[in-house]
């Protein structure tokens, strides 16, 4: 809906249009002052610590206290953003997108639906199975079921704000490519025969929703939604992920890192991918240590590596789809995904040598 | 007496939706029974992809996140 048709409507509702869009100017003005204070106020703040600036520790403060509230603004602005824009699509309107398309032109825009599509790993088992059972094939699905979790507002946000656009976009570019190739392949494979007998039973067919009427004050809301619902669960995570950053900036010698996670060690790919499986966090907490690792000279494929692994790799998602895969489907998923995870890193480390 | 359920595994948001229809249907003084279907393969039956679903009689009226308050109160009277 335009902003001149909702602005057309009844009085009420006309003042409320009002005063959200001037709410969200004032906030993002606010946000500006609050981004253009940053670098002072951490400056301050380490000049009153009584620790010599040049320090391990005094490397160590600075870090936390200017990456932490810098890294929160942006992250904030981002989700808000991302909520908004996601208002616009749902997993239902998604599935009419893909039902019945064929490979190749579904898996990419499975890939590229997944990172715009509202997804919440709670629902992840009744989209498996509302996909699967309204004809869009088993790896169109599993495309968009790498890629949401995978490239996310927050993974990007993140990286965008520490390390720089450039390796956000190549995140961006990898993950999207892993989504698709990975897709691709898990449908060549014919695997359907491996879904849980009971989710191959399911003929449900799409259900046609009738359309919610959806007004700018309801994106801006679902905006605040985003904010406070992701922000109000990562930022522990965020906090918890640069302190170890810090860490790693303050003490550990760039000699050492260079040697276990710089290009030359070729094992380390691997090594970073089987470490990342096991490892459960969210993007939040492991950008700021991949931020830091890059920082002390690891390699950027090695680390991006290690990165897809502990996020689109990660335990407790394959807890949760096991519910409807096979073992034998989930060994494949996680055989595929690594293996082209393992590519990334490997050309990565090749290409930016 | 007017049958809603509510689809979803059990999560958070499906827990709200379902106390927004209590408090709404409390409200516009209608009675309504709510039931919660937990079961995957009974949410899958109603065609949703995502959660939490709300059926009123029997009919899908709502699928993904949480609903709007004034969308409820139609569903109810409707």
């Amino acid at each position: 809906m335009s902003i001149e048709s909702s602005l057309r409507q009844p009085g009420g509702e006309r003042d409320a249009t009002w005063r959200w869009l001037a709410a969200t100017v004032a906030g993002l003005v606010l946000w500006g002052l609050l981004y253009s204070q940053l670098i002072p106020f951490s400056e301050w703040i380490v000049s009153v610590l009584p620790v010599e600036r040049s320090s391990h520790l005094g490397e160590a403060i600075a870090f936390l206290v200017y990456d932490t509230p810098k890294v929160l603004l942006l992250l904030t602005l981002v989700v808000f953003a991302m909520g908004i824009v996601r208002s616009f699509f749902s997993p239902e309107k998604t599935r009419a997108m893909l039902a019945g398309r064929a490979e190749g032109v579904g898996n990419v825009a499975a890939a590229g639906l997944g990172i715009l599509t509202p997804f919440c790993s709670c629902s992840a088992v009744p989209l498996f199975i509302g996909f699967v059972s309204a004809g869009v094939p088993l790896g169109v699905t599993f495309s968009f079921l790498i890629a949401a979790p995978m490239i996310n507002e927050v993974a990007l946000g993140l990286l965008f704000a520490l390390v720089g656009w450039e390796v956000a976009l190549t995140y961006l570019a990898f993950g999207l490519s892993v989504a698709i190739v990975g897709g691709f392949v898990i449908g060549k494979l014919k695997l359907e025969g491996w879904l849980e007998p009971w989710v191959r039973e399911i003929r449900a067919g799409a259900l046609e929703l009738p359309d919610e009427q959806i007004t700018i004050v309801d994106r801006l809301k679902a905006g605040v939604e985003a904010v406070t619902d992701i922000v109000g669960r990562v930022w522990m995570w965020l906090i918890a992920g640069i302190a170890a950053g810090a860490l790693i900036h303050g003490y550990v010698p760039a000699e050492l890192m260079v040697r276990i996670m710089g290009a030359d060690a070729w094992w380390s790919v691997p090594a970073a991918v089987a470490l990342g499986i096991p490892m459960y966090t969210n993007a939040a907490g492991i950008i700021p240590v991949v931020e830091a690792l890059l920082g002390k000279g690891a390699a950027l494929g090695t680390t991006l590596a290690f990165m897809m692994s502990v996020i689109a790799l990660s335990l407790p998602e394959m807890i949760i789809l096991r519910k409807v895969l096979s073992l034998k489907l989930i060994a494949v998923f996680v055989a595929v995904v690594g293996t082209g995870i393992l590519a990334v890193g490997f050309l990565f480390n090749a290409l930016f040598h | 007496m007017k049958d809603v359920k509510i689809l979803g595994p059990g999560c958070k948001r499906c827990d709200a939706a379902a106390e927004m229809v209590k408090t709404e249907a409390a409200k516009l003084g209608i009675a309504v029974t709510v039931e919660k279907v937990t079961d995957y393969a009974a949410i899958a039956g109603y065609g949703i992809a995502s959660t939490p679903g709300i059926v009123v009689e029997g009919k899908v009226v709502h699928a993904g996140g949480l609903p709007r308050q004034d969308a409820i109160a139609g569903w109810l009277r409707a």
